[in-house]
């Protein structure tokens, strides 16, 4: 398997975009049957460079080699036929078509000049039931979760034949069983010959899975390795360019008084029985499956979907919190898990965006008062370190990891007591992920309370004071620091 | 509204404070439009030397007041991202209603009244649809549109209500005490600076622009979203009818049909003013001034008599160009081959158009001109 | 994938039963409110009635059919009364020239007249990038400008149109009218046509997912040009037919028919944010909106109230979507937490 001749390879290859430079002089060596991880931080070129390979940019420079023949890809479409093809971190399907045209969609088989269906059906089948999927592929795909859906695009990966199959960020809304499943099928399609680009943030994953990994910074090469021969603190250090020592730097605090005190909660269809507390100064950890209720609980906490059974304590007294506005009345502040669809409007200015929960009480009568809006802007992103031109900057010209500390200093601007954190690092580079991670243990030191919903067990076993595992709209189990472990907490979350 | 195909969300620009507006004043849209309004103006007063007497320009604003009246709340809706097609119908409905009060007997300020409230509670069911109970603004405001419009004729059948008192009249006919200023454009003028400073200068405006741009984050940040929508339609409601008060006191008379079309017209005038249909970024003034441009416009094109459908044939191409012409660079440099095919279909294209016309122009001679 | 596969399934049966639904809940809605007017008035419920509905839905049929194509690309297509208008004059003109002219040859004609104008709207749209709502909205004023222009202010009426023209419509295959008959010809090219072709599924793959279509290879702005190109094919089918049917070419005809095809689309379970749509509830809407008013009439409602109950319709559909939609999504997520 390793000594075969390269399926692909890209030669000196340079991107701009405007003045901006994307990529410069960047390579990469692809292998029938191998799992190839391709890392660097935000912005390193990975996006860039898969776009070129599946002809959706053009390259400035430099080339690309093909089964040993310079290629050039007009389009998407060019690139597929060749047979590469990729899966986008948000799945690309048609919601309102079924399992079976999702897979077979621009090439639905004709007979005598029309669309076959029962054939098509019965290829999807077969194609579902080798992943070992248990789909009916008349199911339309607005039904499947995230997962199922990404079936459907390995399934359509599958029946285009694909040489090179590259996968961004497949992992980053899956739970550790579907990863599990996911990773089964990748070792699977290995086997068959494809060469598999694999692109993740999650580093622990990838040496269970990845043969080689090619490390981007910048929008430069940096080197290619067998995965066996290196370790996390040497991934990083490659992408960052730096060595990171801690991680998870988590102050120890001693929690004060019960803050927030949630008694038998339930929104029916969602979660029942929900019952916790929130001390000052502690940092809650949140963990469970996707799906198993613990969004629905923030967003009841900050009152988007309002309660409607149990009661919500704060201080011990009943409060009924009917709308954000309340919520954020009481000292709730909510830093959602979809940056960009509920955490921000992109389009507009990084002062805009910070002062918007606030807006009221930076105005008088109505009126708004732009030169305090200003002040409080430049504050928090100071504050935070956002990298930015100046508050009047768009927000979506910033990075990944600088757009949540917009929202983080968007939430902190409202002095909140209570803050919960829906996946605060979903998606950002290890330098950004550090530095929020420093923040939330600062901020509980100076006494906020925190509820932190996260997916990545290491980050809620590294950074939590206790750990509360939901499953089925249930709190099934609750850990303190010392007792909690990856293997407890993935008991508590699956029903095994 | 549907984002349709290619529409890029991040490239919008949304006004955020005074000085940033006057920044992009002096390079954006709103120049473009001072420059045709001053060339239409040029040209206006070649074709006629009257043109530019105060009195004649007075007397062609009202013509179109009701139009701005409704202008400015349809504003504020496309800036969300929404969308009122109701609003002609609600003018014909708040008006019919004052008619049939009239009929009935009712004093004309208790009708006129009585009217407003009507519109106002049109735009609150719009309101209510769209906002609490989420519905497509499209859809709802289509079916609020016949609605009203059926409930118009329901009123006042095949009749019309006339013998308004003088005093009403006015609204729509009288001028300023002594001076030539109508009591409409005074209305108006009064209207469009309030909407504007709410829209600038006010938090009310900064989250029209919000929501706009992303009403799921703007709940998310305690916007509060459904009372500002609605507040929006009744704001629209309120602003038909007031338009339908004026129209009706100029006609003199209310006809169930009042004000059929104006929607489109209103809706025009806005786009062209530079509010993106897609919500999130526009000015007041760039309306106002988009306002201006179609009402001389239009008055030019009286003054050399051509007919008002014919009229709309500019306008309507004047909307097109002011999308089209902005995005058309971009989509020729997207061509990334001018040989072979692109040329080919461009020359279709050509020779398509020139088949249409010619058969158009043939065609058009067979039956002779009554 | 175990635990994955129960829910699923479950739910797109729910799924497909509200869609059915839909259009079981139309033929409900159809029966029961023939049921009531039948009470009152037993001469709705005859053949001749019944024929009398379907000659009046005819054409509103075939655009609904139309603009239905572009709701689903996410589009709207708001000059479908203009393109109508403008065919209807000018076929009109020409048959009055030449009185010796075939009937399918002016129908080819007017398919061809209207085939450029809709072009020139996918042009817009698709090459220029205009939004759709801009672009149909800006030449609905310059269609209709144009009927203006093109006829000086005059019409054509019964007396000048050739008995050959004015059959089109009114003539009849073994007595089925030639309108119905070509309604359900269109009826049956669009559902192959979206059903069967690779084309057709693409209409849908755009509307449902634009950007993901782009990626799967399928030629966007081609499939979005079409669509506009076929909107104007049927409405200079439909300009023919109007003209013929009613014996006359107005400079207002079927002015303001965009907002009932929209009507007969949404009510048909079109989804408005496109990807979704299908031809026999489209048909079905038309359908419900055409007995509505002929009820109206029969039982002796003044026809100023038709305008109203046709927007109360909208606005009812809307609504009852929405609640089967919310009440469907609760469950989906319910049923996701495996």
């Amino acid at each position: 398997m390793r000594d075969q001749a390269p399926v692909m390879e890209v030669h000196h290859l340079s991107k701009h975009f405007g003045g901006v430079r994307a990529l410069k002089d960047v390579q990469l060596e692809l292998r029938a049957g191998e799992i190839h991880a391709l890392l660097g931080e935000n912005g390193a070129g990975k996006s860039t460079l898969i776009k070129i390979m599946t002809g959706f940019y053009q390259p400035d420079e430099g080339q690309l080699v093909f089964e040993g023949q310079t290629v050039h890809f007009g389009n998407t479409r060019d690139a597929q036929l060749a047979g590469i093809v990729a899966i986008y971190q948000e799945p690309s399907l048609f919601p309102d078509l079924d399992i079976a045209e999702n897979i077979f969609v621009g090439r639905q088989p004709v007979q005598r000049g029309r669309v076959a269906w029962r054939q098509m059906y019965r290829a999807a089948a077969e194609l579902l039931q080798q992943l070992g999927v248990a789909l009916d592929p008349r199911t339309k795909a607005r039904e499947l979760s995230v997962a199922q859906q990404q079936m459907v695009e390995i399934a359509r990966a599958i029946s285009i034949k694909a040489k090179v199959l590259i996968m961004d960020e497949p992992t980053s809304s899956l739970t550790q069983n579907e990863v599990a499943e996911l990773f089964a099928i990748v070792r699977q399609l290995r086997t068959t010959g494809t060469a598999i680009v694999f692109i993740s943030h999650r580093l622990e994953e990838l040496f269970a899975l990845v043969d080689r990994v090619t490390v981007l910074r910048d929008g430069a090469y940096v080197a290619t390795q067998e995965m066996e021969h290196v370790t996390t603190s040497d991934l990083i250090q490659m992408m960052v360019g730096r060595t990171l020592n801690e991680l998870f730097p988590k102050q120890a605090v001693v929690p004060g008084p019960v803050v927030l005190q949630v008694e038998q909660l339930g929104v029916p269809g969602s979660f029942a029985d929900i019952s916790f507390t929130l001390r000052q100064g502690e940092i809650v950890g949140m963990a469970g499956l996707i799906g198993a209720g613990r969004t629905a609980v923030a967003r009841t906490l900050f009152g988007i979907d309002p309660a409607v059974s149990g009661t919500i304590k704060l201080d011990g007294h009943a409060v009924s919190i009917t709308s954000p506005q309340v919520a954020m009345a009481l000292g709730i502040g909510y830093v959602p898990e979809d940056r960009k669809q509920q955490g921000l409007v992109l389009a507009m200015s990084i002062a805009n965006n910070i002062s918007l929960p606030v807006l009221s009480q930076l105005s008088s009568g109505g009126w708004l008062n732009t030169r305090r809006e200003q002040q409080l802007a430049a504050t928090g992103a100071q504050q935070l370190e956002v990298k930015m031109a100046g508050v009047r900057q768009q927000v979506g010209q910033l990075s990944g990891g600088n757009q949540q500390k917009v929202v983080l200093a968007k939430w902190l601007g409202t002095n909140p007591r209570v803050l919960v954190l829906d996946e605060p690092t979903r998606g950002i580079d290890v330098g950004t992920k550090a530095a929020v991670h420093r923040l939330m243990s600062s901020l509980a030191a100076q006494g906020m309370a925190i509820l932190m919903i996260s997916s990545e067990l290491p980050e809620v076993l590294g950074m939590s004071d206790r750990v509360l595992v939901m499953r089925e709209g249930r709190i099934t189990a609750e850990f303190t620091r010392v007792e909690a472990t990856q293997a407890k907490i993935m008991a508590a979350a699956t029903a095994a | 509204m549907t984002k349709p195909i290619g529409s890029a969300a991040t490239t919008q620009q949304p006004a955020y404070s005074a000085r940033d507006t006057l920044a992009r004043l002096l390079v954006r849209w709103e120049w473009l439009l001072v420059v045709l309004i001053i060339a239409v103006a040029v040209l206006n007063t070649r074709l006629s030397p009257f043109f530019l007497r105060t009195n004649n320009l007075l007397r062609t604003t009202s013509d179109f007041m009701e139009i701005g009246i409704m202008m400015l709340p349809m504003v504020f809706i496309i800036v969300t991202g929404n969308i009122d097609l109701s609003i002609a119908s609600t003018l014909g409905l708040s008006a019919s209603f004052m008619g049939w009060l009239h009929i009935m007997g009712v004093n004309i300020w208790l009708a006129a009244t009585a009217a407003l409230l009507v519109g106002a509670l049109a735009g609150l069911l719009n309101g209510v649809l769209i906002a609490r109970l989420r519905l497509p603004a499209l859809v709802v405001t289509l079916g609020t549109f016949s609605f009203y419009r059926g409930l118009a004729y329901a009123l006042l059948g095949d009749q019309a209500a006339r013998g308004y008192p003088p005093a009403f009249t006015s609204l729509g006919q009288g001028t300023l005490g002594r001076t030539r200023i109508p009591v409409a454009l005074l209305i108006f003028v009064l209207l469009a600076l309030a909407f504007g400073l709410v829209l600038n200068r006010m938090t009310f405006g900064r989250y029209l622009y919000v929501i706009g741009n992303n009403e799921e984050a703007s709940r998310f940040s305690g916007v509060p979203t459904v009372r500002i929508k609605i507040a929006m339609y009744v704001l629209s409601g309120l602003m038909a009818a007031l338009a339908g008060l004026i129209l009706a006191a100029r006609f003199g008379s209310t006809r169930p049909d009042i004000g059929t079309g104006l929607e489109l017209t209103v809706i025009t005038v806005t786009v062209l003013g530079g509010i993106s249909i897609f919500g999130g970024s526009g000015t007041m003034i760039g309306a106002i001034l988009a306002l201006l441009l179609i009402g001389i416009l239009r008055f030019g094109m009286g003054l050399v008599n051509i007919q008002g459908q014919v009229q709309d044939i500019v306008i309507g191409s004047l909307l097109i160009l002011s999308i089209l012409l902005p995005r058309l660079a971009g989509q020729l440099s997207a061509i990334r081959s001018w040989r072979g095919a692109t040329l080919g279909k461009i020359g279709l294209a050509l020779l398509v158009t020139v088949l249409f016309g010619w058969f158009f122009f043939w065609s058009r001679t067979l039956i002779p001109a009554k | 994938m175990g635990k994955m596969d129960m829910a699923p399934r479950l739910r797109a049966g729910l799924l497909q039963a509200v869609i059915k639904f839909r259009e079981a809940g139309i033929l409900v809605f159809i029966v029961a409110l023939a049921a009531v007017v039948t009470l009152r008035t037993p001469a709705f419920l005859t053949l001749d009635n019944f024929r009398d509905i379907l000659l009046n839905i005819s054409i509103l049929v075939i655009v609904a059919l139309a603009q239905s194509m572009v709701i689903i690309t996410r589009g709207v297509d708001l000059s479908v009364g203009s393109i109508i208008g403008l065919t209807a004059m000018m076929v009109s003109f020409v048959v009055v020239a030449f009185p010796a002219l075939p009937g399918p040859v002016a129908m080819v004609l007017g398919m061809l007249l209207g085939m450029v104008l809709g072009s020139f709207n996918g042009v817009l749209i698709s090459f220029g990038g205009v939004p759709p709502i801009i672009a149909t909205l800006g030449t609905l004023s310059i269609y209709r400008g144009l009927v203006f222009w093109y006829s000086r202010g005059t019409w054509v009426n019964a007396s000048q149109l050739p008995p050959g023209f004015r059959q089109l419509a009114k003539g009849s295959v073994l007595l089925l009218p030639n309108i119905i008959l070509g309604a359900i010809i269109v009826v049956a090219a669009v559902y192959y046509f979206l059903r069967y072709t690779r084309t057709g599924r693409d209409i849908y793959t755009v509307g449902s997912n634009p950007d993901a279509a782009r990626f799967a290879g399928i030629r966007v702005q081609r499939v979005i040009f079409l669509v506009y190109m076929l909107s104007g094919l049927l409405c200079g089918l439909a300009g023919v037919l109007w003209a013929s049917r009613f014996e006359a070419a107005q400079t207002n005809t079927a002015a303001g028919f965009e907002l009932q095809t929209v009507a007969a689309s949404v009510v048909g379970g079109v989804n408005i944010f496109g990807g979704s749509g299908s031809v026999l509830g489209v048909v079905l809407g038309a359908f419900l909106l055409g007995t509505i008013q002929n009820a109206l009439t029969l039982v002796g409602i003044s026809p100023f109230w038709q305008l109203a109950a046709q927007g109360l319709l909208i606005l009812l559909a809307v609504i009852v979507d929405s609640a089967i939609l919310r009440r469907l999504q609760r469950f989906a997520s319910g049923a996701q937490r495996v």
